[in-house]
């Protein structure tokens, strides 16, 4: 047992009403990086709160380098080497990434005045060190996300952890990101260190993990050698039944009307001259690297950001489109990326946040609400998409992910859409819920109604549109049709006349990464 | 109450048992249940150590006076209690009060018009008032701190100007006093309190049961998402400031037929006071949050203190500095309440 680094061993915890682990195993060797996984509500947010100290187990014990553990609260996990990354992250966009780096132990002159000079160049050693290529004098909030989060894997490392927890750390991040990200990974735990790396992502896991543990409903499931397992047997195991993961675009046609033109939609500080068009009941996928400029197409479409230059023509006729207002009025529903901030009323109940778009239609006469009729159609809806909350009248914030996605789609069924864009519809949820999302798609488009799905995921892309436009630089770059579309041909596409998006500095003589380089 | 008595458009099993709650607006939810009976414990408290304090407290001169003086907070914090669950603050209601007050002077005694329609106009210029703060807010996108702030200088200057500085007195036209002291319902009820009370009722049905009210709580909790949903939140907001600026008008002319005079030099130093009785009320500066009710025992707390503490001869300072620590002791109650639950 001397290779274990770090071992949960027979862990419950209970909430009142929920039962969140129960007799919950899993063992981090040194030098590995072992993969967590399982759907939402499956118990691995808990496991990361009694790890880092957050909340105690009732029953069961940690240890550590052999030794037992229990954390205090998370100060004293991360001085004890376990240190957490959460998906959203701890920074202060203002400050520089030195200044977040060393933030409450930065380097004094005579114990009072700060000496930006040493905080600078202790920073700038640390990241050289970990051999990320950032400037430690910018500031976070002008940095990409995928930069963002190597600060915080820069952080959580400054304090000498010897284990790193990663929650979905790649959710916002685009292939050649996710291959730098790997690849600091492989460097960090090649002493002896290790990782646990929570993730949805199958593919990531295929390439970034030794081992693979699966929790269901607070349990622990199984154990399994990465390269010996099929991303099928790892699904189904999470799920509990199997998934087909070689799936296509349903009710692809060639002869529907076309609903809506963009023509040379173009926006001051990205687009520049997009064009396409989106036909009656047709997935369009859309796809492209980030900051390609993808949900700034959806959002200018839609009036939320200011157009200067472009037609929208939808069914033939040229509209005027200058608030999202104005887009709802047209039939025309986007769905953010960001749920909580901009897709939720998230202290807001289930039914108030689903009847919102369609409230001055359906839900009231002359101005008053008619809650009768919000309640019955919330109801109707959650039972449609199988949302999982107790009541309609839930505050949202309580649902899981996948289930505040499902109130951000049933929002927009409500309010009966002719064109519905979904920005990142699966995003950080688990895969049963994406199943769940991706048949609903194919469903809607069944029934006439025309989708763009804007995705960072490739495979999802692939297996949903019925065409692709890929977009790079603010500009498409082409679109491919569902039987041209490979993950060859759409990445060529998303990388061509456009520079590497993260670029990329030598780590050391002996190692230099491919990623990020095309 | 037309809309409850409609039939079920489905199985609707929730919707039976939940039809009989207040309306969000009134009472809000459990947790703001709570604060309001704090508060309204608190406020029963004030009332029964003042009573026993002030021999003259629990007067029937002394109870008219206070309610008289709700009156006026009272209807100032129930217009504001909306733009403050927007998330918004609105300063000009104090002296848009007494611009309102002057403005009915100018349009009953100056120009002679008939009580009723000077009225009317009195509040709808109220209305323009709040209307301006809208669209500098909701469409100039100016801070409302900063858009009010600007109203309420603007509007304690034109009371000056419009009046020549002297206050317009209402003697003749009798009748104007009326609408405060007149006894429409008999004996004992003046009708400022009537009015105040069909305030309260017009404003919690907005608050509760329209889709103005559900949208000031959308765009309290989140503007933009609420924007993104297909709302237009610059013509909701637009309306929120413009129906605060109607309660703004009609607390003029309330505050004006009291004391039968328009004194264009008050009213700075009102709009604290509602906000503060917003604020005890359980209202989130934050927005998304906050009810009527709540509102209303505000109201009164401070109405009920400022009497109070003048009745057992406290100097004006130290009325002040103790209706400071009721709100710092108010609103930390609520944050601790909430971090709790």
């Amino acid at each position: 047992m001397a290779d274990l680094l770090l071992e949960v061993s027979g862990v419950s915890k209970g909430f009142p009403g929920v039962q969140a682990l129960a007799d919950m195993h899993l063992d981090l060797r040194r030098g590995e990086v072992l993969a967590l996984v399982g759907e939402n509500g499956a118990g691995k947010s808990t496991l990361m709160k009694l790890l880092s100290g957050i909340h105690s187990p009732d029953t069961g014990f940690f240890r550590f380098d052999g030794q037992p553990y229990f954390p205090r609260n998370p100060r004293h996990a991360q001085s004890s080497g376990i240190s957490i990354i959460h998906q959203e992250f701890n920074l202060m966009p203002d400050l520089t990434v030195a200044q977040n780096l060393f933030i409450g132990r930065e380097p004094r002159l005579g114990g009072v005045l700060l000496s930006e000079r040493a905080l600078n160049r202790t920073a700038a050693a640390l990241v050289e060190r970990l051999g990320l290529p950032l400037n430690v004098r910018a500031l976070v909030g002008g940095l990409t996300v995928a930069q963002q989060q190597m600060v915080e894997i820069a952080k959580a490392l400054s304090y000498d952890a010897r284990v790193l927890i990663m929650d979905e750390p790649t959710a916002a991040l685009n292939d050649a990101e996710v291959a730098t990200l790997h690849d600091l990974i492989r460097r960090y735990v090649a002493d002896g260190s290790g990782v646990i790396y929570i993730s949805h992502r199958m593919d990531e896991l295929k390439a970034i993990s030794n081992r693979i543990t699966v929790i269901r409903d607070g349990r622990y499931v199984d154990t399994l050698d990465t390269p010996a397992t099929s991303v099928r047997e790892v699904v189904s195991l999470m799920v509990g039944r199997t998934i087909d993961a070689e799936a296509k675009p349903v009710g692809v046609r060639h002869d529907r009307d076309v609903v809506l033109s963009v023509r040379g939609l173009s926006t001051k500080p990205l687009l520049r001259e997009v064009s396409f068009d989106l036909h009656r009941g047709e997935i369009l996928g859309f796809a492209g690297l980030m900051g390609a400029g993808r949900t700034e197409v959806a959002r200018a479409l839609v009036g939320a950001d200011r157009k200067s230059a472009g037609v929208v023509v939808m069914n033939g006729r040229p509209v005027s489109i200058r608030t999202p207002a104005d887009a709802a009025r047209r039939r025309i529903g986007y769905l953010s990326e960001d749920r909580k901030h901009l897709g939720l009323l998230v202290d807001q109940t289930v039914e108030e946040n689903i009847a919102l778009p369609a409230l001055g239609e359906r839900f009231s006469t002359l101005g008053f609400v008619n809650g009768r009729a919000a309640r019955a159609e919330a109801q109707q809806q959650v039972a449609r998409l199988g949302v999982r909350t107790p009541s309609v009248r839930q505050t949202t914030r309580n649902l899981s992910g996948g289930n505040q996605q499902k109130v951000v789609i049933a929002k927009w069924l409500a309010k009966d859409c002719d064109v519905l864009i979904f920005d990142e519809p699966t995003r950080g949820i688990d895969v049963g819920a994406k199943e769940e999302i991706y048949a609903l798609l194919n469903e809607l488009a069944g029934q006439g109604k025309s989708i763009i799905m804007i995705s960072s995921e490739l495979p999802e892309v692939l297996r949903m549109s019925h065409r692709v436009v890929v977009m790079a630089g603010g500009r498409v770059s082409g679109v491919l049709g569902h039987d041209e579309a490979t993950q060859e041909s759409v990445m060529h596409l998303a990388t061509a006349r456009h520079p590497a998006p993260t670029p990329v500095v030598p780590l050391s003589k002996s190692v230099t990464p491919k990623v990020g380089s095309r | 109450m037309t809309i409850l008595d409609k039939k079920p458009d489905g199985p609707d099993p929730v919707g039976r048992t939940t039809v009989m709650r207040a309306p969000t607006g009134w009472a809000g939810t459990a947790m703001d249940q709570l604060q309001q009976l704090l508060a309204f414990a608190s406020l029963i408290a004030i009332v029964l150590y003042f009573s026993w304090a002030s021999p003259t407290f629990m007067t029937y001169y002394n109870i008219t006076n206070i309610l008289f003086s709700t009156v006026v907070i009272g209807l100032l914090a129930l217009g504001t209690t909306f733009v403050i669950i927007t998330s918004g603050i609105d300063l000009s209601i104090g002296t848009g009060m007494a611009l309102c007050a002057v403005m009915s002077g100018v349009f009953v005694i100056n120009l002679g018009l008939p009580v009723p329609l000077g009225v009317l106009l009195a509040i709808l210029f109220g209305g323009l008032i709040g209307l301006v703060n809208g669209v500098n807010v909701a469409v100039l996108g100016l801070p409302p701190f900063i858009a009010t702030l600007a109203m309420m200088l603007v509007a304690q200057g034109l009371a000056l100007v419009i009046s020549d500085s002297a206050p317009i007195y209402f003697t003749d036209a009798p009748s104007y006093r009326k609408i405060s002291t007149g006894e429409l319902l008999g004996v004992d009820f003046p009708n400022a309190v009537l009015v105040l009370i069909l305030a309260v009722i017009v404003s919690a049905v907005i608050l509760g049961w329209t889709v103005l009210g559900r949208y000031t709580y959308s765009i309290g909790s989140n503007e933009e998402a609420t924007a993104l949903s297909g709302i237009n939140v610059r013509g909701w907001k637009i309306a929120i400031y413009t129906l605060a600026g109607l309660f703004t008008g009609l607390a003029g002319v309330m505050i004006s037929a009291r004391l039968g005079s328009a004194q264009p030099a008050t009213g700075a130093g009102y709009e604290l006071q509602a906000i503060a009785a917003v604020v005890i009320g359980g209202t989130s500066l934050a927005g998304g949050k906050g009810t009527i009710s709540g509102t209303v025992i505000g109201a009164l707390i401070i109405s009920v203190l400022n009497n109070g503490l003048q009745l057992l001869s406290i100097p004006q300072e130290w009325q002040n500095v103790i209706l400071g620590l009721v709100i710092l002791v108010a609103v930390y109650a609520d944050m601790f309440r909430k971090q709790r639950a």
